[in-house]
């Protein structure tokens, strides 16, 4: 199928590019690390001693977190690299071919998903020795999950990227947007921990919901209903997500 | 080479138009432009920055959808069904598209299969493309290492990689110096050669004349010409002979009854005798003969022709080497 065989030239050329130039793939995992390594037992011993602290065990809490802030910064920022491919020339030189218009968002999307995915394994992996325990099949459901908020993000940087064209533009408005999404979804502190005006304001953003089935997944509590929740909302966003930025791909003015 | 005028038209239009709307209202950047571009041919799209030329280009080459009007682009409605047009035609963009991380190599393999081609045949197009461009060598490095004339090869390359029978070229020689000039030049006119129509947009005057087949002059969104180079300097005025040459009365009588001649005076203070002629390089030789056998050797005699900068200074009121700087 062609936007099958389009989708997958993008994914191959973009991802050849990334590799070229693989030491944002580790800046990238570097905050996440510091946050674990210096930030997590200090975590540890706070969730002994506090009272309305989720139980499962503080890194069971907080590794969750820093993998949705894996995909969520991410992917916030992708719209980088297409602004410097606009500026080549690439982007537009590809408009003049046949090549599918959801095809030049997606093969991207999948790049960035498949980094992410990546990088939260390794994460993961480097979390074992602190004391993290996850159940394998919660994992990849996990996994799942984080690609989705990948396929929301990723589309929605590059919508931003196409409508601004210039990195100046785009930095502040992606770090205004990014910001209030992690502090509100829980990530350095479960939001047990909040009072009810910033557990209410919270609910509405989506990757809060995220968050506690990612939780739930690596306890392998399959059946809590934040698990098919979170991965219902953000499958939803990514459809929604990836079906205005394949507009504005398409939309040959843009 | 001579173009069949009964050729068919690979681009047509009529009327196209295109408004964008802006903070400051609506700007019409192109007002009606009615082109006529033949098959096989290089064609020139000349103009000043602004008159709305690389606005008509991307409107041709899909990129922007038009306004209003007709176009057939490649034998395909262009408003109906610019993803047909696509497959059809090639676009090198005035800034060029190569990823300076690829090389010349990975860039045109990409664009092959962008086109719909195998692997394997997109490798083998790309060593047939690099061959012809004199790219071989340079066909394994990134293009961040190319000089301007190679990565602007290795654009026209990526224009040409799957044949196309139209190739649009946006100020292909803008910022390249005297000798990747011509080179380019040969380029083009191989590709012509090979049945390829070329539509280039330029505001070098010496391009359009030296390079194209036919060229149309733009200013403010509008067609202010149209024809080969020679034809448009031919209805402004026609080539000048300028003779040093006594018996001033004798001579303009003589003059004036060779059919040839479209005007001659000696008004000027600097005591020559101007002939305007049509074709200036056929009228010398006769004139000559003409002057000899009535016994009035001319002691000094200067052809000039006019310029493309002469048939934009008469249509639009400027010269366009002042508009391009």
């Amino acid at each position: 199928m062609k936007v099958a065989r389009d989708t997958w030239l993008i994914f191959e050329r973009s991802m050849f590019l990334t590799l070229r130039n693989p030491v944002w793939i580790i800046v990238g995992l570097l905050q996440p690390f510091l946050y674990l390594v210096l930030f997590g037992p200090l975590l540890k011993s706070i969730a002994e001693s506090t009272p309305g602290f989720p139980p499962g065990g503080a890194f069971n809490i907080f590794v969750p977190g820093l993998l949705i802030q894996i995909a969520l910064f991410g992917a916030a920022f992708v719209g980088f690299g297409l602004i410097s491919e606009m500026r080549s020339g690439v982007v537009e030189r590809m408009r003049v071919t046949p090549l599918s218009r959801f095809a030049m968002l997606f093969g991207r999307a999948l790049r960035d998903v498949v980094i992410l995915d990546v990088q939260a394994l390794v994460l993961i992996v480097i979390a074992l020795p602190f004391g993290l325990k996850i159940d394998p099949a919660g994992l990849i459901v996990a996994l799942s999950l984080l690609s989705l908020i990948g396929l929301t993000m990723a589309p929605l940087s590059y919508t931003l990227a196409l409508i601004l064209k210039s990195e100046d533009a785009l930095a502040p408005l992606v770090t205004t947007i990014s910001l209030p999404l992690l502090l509100l979804s829980g990530i350095l502190l479960p939001l047990t921990l909040a009072p009810d005006w910033l557990q209410t304001v919270a609910k509405i953003n989506p990757l809060s919901h995220a968050v506690d089935a990612i939780r739930a997944l690596f306890n392998g509590h399959f059946g809590d209903p934040s698990v098919g929740f979170g991965v219902g909302l953000m499958a939803i966003l990514a459809l929604i997500a990836l079906g205005v930025a394949s507009r504005t791909f398409g939309r040959s003015a843009a | 080479m001579t173009i069949d005028p009964t050729a068919s038209s690979i681009i047509r239009t009529r009327d196209l138009r295109k408004r964008f709307k802006g903070r400051g209202g609506t700007v019409e950047a192109v007002k009606g432009v009615d082109l006529d571009v033949r098959a096989g041919e290089i064609f020139g799209f000349l103009g000043p920055n602004g008159a709305g030329k690389t606005t008509t280009l991307r409107m041709l080459a899909t990129l922007i959808p038009p306004t209003s009007g007709e176009a057939n682009v490649a034998g395909v409605d262009l408003l109906r069904d610019p993803a047909k047009v696509r497959q059809q035609i090639g676009y090198v963009a005035q800034g060029g598209g190569s990823d300076p991380l690829m090389t010349g190599r990975g860039e045109l393999v990409i664009q092959g299969r962008l086109f719909g081609m195998s692997r394997k045949q997109a490798e083998a197009r790309a060593t047939e493309v690099l061959a012809a461009l004199d790219l071989t060598e340079a066909a394994g490095r990134t293009t961040g290492t190319y000089s301007g004339g190679m990565r602007r090869r290795l654009d026209i390359g990526m224009g040409m990689v799957h044949q196309p029978k139209l190739l649009f070229l946006d100020e292909p020689t803008t910022g390249l110096d005297p000798q990747a000039r011509a080179n380019l030049w040969d380029e083009v006119r191989k590709l012509r050669d090979g049945g390829t129509t070329i539509f280039l947009t330029t505001h070098y005057l010496e391009e359009a004349d030296i390079l194209c087949d036919r060229v149309a002059i733009i200013d403010h969104g509008t067609i202010v010409a149209e024809g080969t180079p020679a034809e448009l300097k031919k209805a402004i005025a026609g080539d000048v002979i300028t003779l040093g040459i006594a018996e001033h009365e004798r001579v303009l009588t003589l003059v004036r009854a060779e059919p040839y001649v479209r005007e001659a005076n000696d008004q000027d203070e600097d005591g020559l005798v101007r002939l305007y002629v049509d074709e200036g390089d056929r009228a010398l030789p006769q004139l000559l003969r003409l002057l000899d056998d009535a016994g009035l050797p001319p002691q000094t005699i200067a052809l000039s022709r006019p310029s493309l900068d002469d048939v934009f200074l008469r249509k639009t009121g400027r010269s366009l080497r002042e508009t391009a700087a």
